[in-house]
């Protein structure tokens, strides 16, 4: 009977310490909101509304307007969506529909590894290899065959949109392809099965089971995104850090999270530290957006099957 | 056996709060243009007289921020105080703030120009002009012409600056805002302000990485990371008229040459000074000092320290790529320390 209570109460103490710490989580997304929304007080007043339409950021007469930036952080996520995600998906069906076991393995290791490497080494190869390629070999050619096109006049930097949308693809790749395969392998395996009974071809009932995925493709995409969206050292070292809108791809621009990084130790007026906590505000309002919204589109792929 | 390791650990602890007790330790933060120099005066000084230094080189603007709010001993800029800052120190910490200038630094402007060669000439109208995005090609009227015998391309100049605060920064767009009343009402000075034109890097490296990747391209770095790293660089007029290389001699010249007005409390920019030797973008970089710290011995330290700053640590400046203080401002320097209450 004795020893029955004890374990009773010792279930107790253990739900509730692990409930607390699970509380912290919360406590601390929202102690980051609240002092986000302190630190940028001082903006919040004094530009309102004005601080998300207006594109002249200038740290000499006090005056920040964050437009710029957060068409650079939108924009080069979503190119570096454009280029990965057909890849991402095409590595994911492969792996969970195609590849012999004995490449399988190797392959998802190898995706899996992309992923763990830092930031910087992505950024510095940029500057190395991927800059110079692109203005030596790429950018001329597109302004030759396309410069009537807005999207590729200009001139052949090298550095600017392009490049920073290139290698934001290359570090989401391994994200989106990884949980894509988990998806897609979640999928049950009768679907197929039936499908190839009823005389489908392999491509055939890969569509269904795609069909089957699809918002949990679709969640991957969104995780995807919001790693690009948030990146910073990569970024910040091929896009040009220009403050401009600009339609074409090979001009230079900015992005929220590397003008933090670049002018955060140097700000010296209340004004600009504020400004630049806003757009961490700013920012850290798009992240979390992009995330629940990823969260409840494979929360309801997966309620849907657990029902059926 | 219990008791004896009680024993121990309680003369461990006795020990290691006698350590403490005799050594002090002095927090300073801010720039980081003279961190190397200021690592190595750290070293060797507390080897020599026992007190430990930490610095953080976390940016000039940091380093002011932490002055204001009191949470270091020292701090370092490569930018002086404004008045207003300054106020707000006395507001809040109830102590002025002394600016004791310690080195001396450089921008350089370095360029990647196959076809000119070493030794490319500008002159300060030439330099504005280029970074307003008003000089657009190498061959331009305004560059040929102090450039003669030079066959310069007909190629577009890309424009490289610092995309990330920077006492760098500060001192180069302080030259232009002196040379060119254009840049004066548009754009004006500081850690980092709204560029007309051009693509930023992030850091020295940064800039030199655009400026070394891109044919046509000029920007501007620190004299040091220069030399360092044997870049290219283009010698510039100053106020007399002549054409003056950087070099640690050419910048303790401008030092010299603005000596002779200077303020009382010893914030002064050196850009574009008089003289003919003088290399026209150069700056002080100045350690932080409250002249009436709370702890006395700690304010005593640091008035010991400076004062050997001065001296014998005016010899390591060289070897480690800084420009020395001249003569007339060491003197002024150790009489603004004098005034440091230390009782």
């Amino acid at each position: 009977m004795n020893k029955m209570k004890l374990s009773i109460t010792g279930d107790k103490v253990f739900k509730n310490t692990t409930m607390l710490f699970a509380f912290f989580v919360f406590a601390l997304v929202f102690l980051m909101a609240y002092e986000m929304v302190r630190g940028s007080e001082l903006s919040l007043r004094h530009f309102g509304w004005k601080f998300l339409t207006t594109t002249t950021w200038d740290p000499v007469a006090d005056e920040y307007g964050a437009l710029p930036f957060i068409f650079g952080t939108l924009a080069s996520s979503l190119l570096a969506l454009v280029i990965a995600l057909p890849l991402s998906i095409g590595v994911a069906i492969f792996l969970s529909e195609l590849a012999p076991r004995w490449l399988e393995r190797p392959v998802s290791f190898l995706v899996e590894l992309l992923a763990a490497i830092p930031s910087i080494v992505y950024g510095l190869w940029g500057i190395f290899v991927l800059v110079p390629w692109l203005r030596n070999s790429v950018e001329p050619g597109l302004i030759k065959s396309f410069g009537y096109l807005p999207l590729f006049k200009g001139v052949p930097y090298g550095f600017g949109m392009l490049a920073a949308g290139i290698i934001l693809a290359i570090m989401i790749i391994p994200i989106i392809s990884s949980i894509s395969r988990d998806v897609l392998q979640a999928i049950p395996k009768t679907q197929r099965e039936a499908a190839l009974a009823l005389g489908a071809t392999k491509w055939e009932s890969t569509k269904i089971v795609l069909a089957d995925g699809k918002s949990g493709l679709l969640g991957a995409t969104l995780l995807g995104l919001g790693r690009a969206v948030g990146e910073t050292m990569a970024v910040t070292m091929v896009i040009g850090n220009r403050s401009e809108i600009s339609a074409s791809l090979l001009d230079p621009g900015h992005s929220m999270a590397s003008v933090i990084a670049n002018e955060f130790a140097e700000a010296t007026t209340d004004m600009y530290t504020s400004s630049l906590i806003e757009i961490a505000l700013i920012l850290f309002a798009v992240t979390i957006i992009l995330n629940v919204i990823a969260r409840l589109i494979v929360w309801s792929m997966t309620k849907k099957f657990k029902t059926t | 056996m219990k008791f004896t390791k009680i024993c121990m650990s309680l003369v461990m602890v006795v020990v290691l709060f006698g350590t403490t007790l005799a050594q002090m330790k002095l927090n300073g933060a801010g720039a980081t243009f003279p961190y190397v120099i200021y690592s190595k005066w750290f070293d060797v000084y507390s080897k020599q007289h026992g007190v430990e230094f930490n610095y953080q080189s976390i940016g000039s603007g940091g380093g002011i921020k932490q002055v204001t709010e009191g949470t270091v001993d020292f701090g370092a800029t490569d930018a002086a105080m404004t008045d207003a800052q300054l106020a707000s120190v006395k507001d809040k910490q109830g102590s002025d703030v002394l600016h004791i200038p310690t080195v001396m630094g450089a921008v350089v402007i370095t360029y990647n120009l196959p076809a000119a060669g070493k030794d490319l000439k500008l002159t300060s109208n030439v330099l504005a002009k280029i970074y307003l995005g008003q000089i657009t090609r190498w061959n331009d009227n305004e560059i040929t012409s102090i450039n003669k015998g030079k066959n310069l391309p007909d190629q577009a100049i890309i424009v490289a600056h610092r995309s990330d605060g920077s006492g760098t920064t500060n001192i180069f767009t302080d030259y232009l805002k002196k040379v060119s009343k254009t840049w004066a009402i548009n754009i004006g000075m500081g850690a980092s302000v709204n560029w007309p034109v051009g693509l930023g890097g992030k850091g020295n490296e940064g800039v030199a990485g655009l400026v070394k990747q891109s044919e046509g391209a000029i920007g501007y770095v620190e004299l040091a990371y220069a030399v360092k790293n044997g870049l290219s660089y283009a010698s510039m007029q100053n106020k007399e008229g002549n054409f003056i290389e950087p070099t640690f001699e050419s910048v303790s010249a401008a030092a010299a040459g603005a000596a002779k007005n200077m303020p009382a409390d010893l914030r002064v920019s050196i850009t574009d000074a008089s003289g003919k030797d003088s290399y026209p973008i150069s700056g002080f970089t100045w350690l932080l000092i409250y002249k009436n710290m709370k702890d006395k011995s700690k304010a005593k330290e640091i008035a010991g320290f400076l004062t050997w700053a001065m001296g014998e640590g005016q010899g390591f400046a060289k070897d480690l790529y800084y420009a020395p203080l001249p003569k007339e401002v060491v003197k002024m320097c150790e009489k603004k320390i004098a005034t440091i209450v230390t009782e």
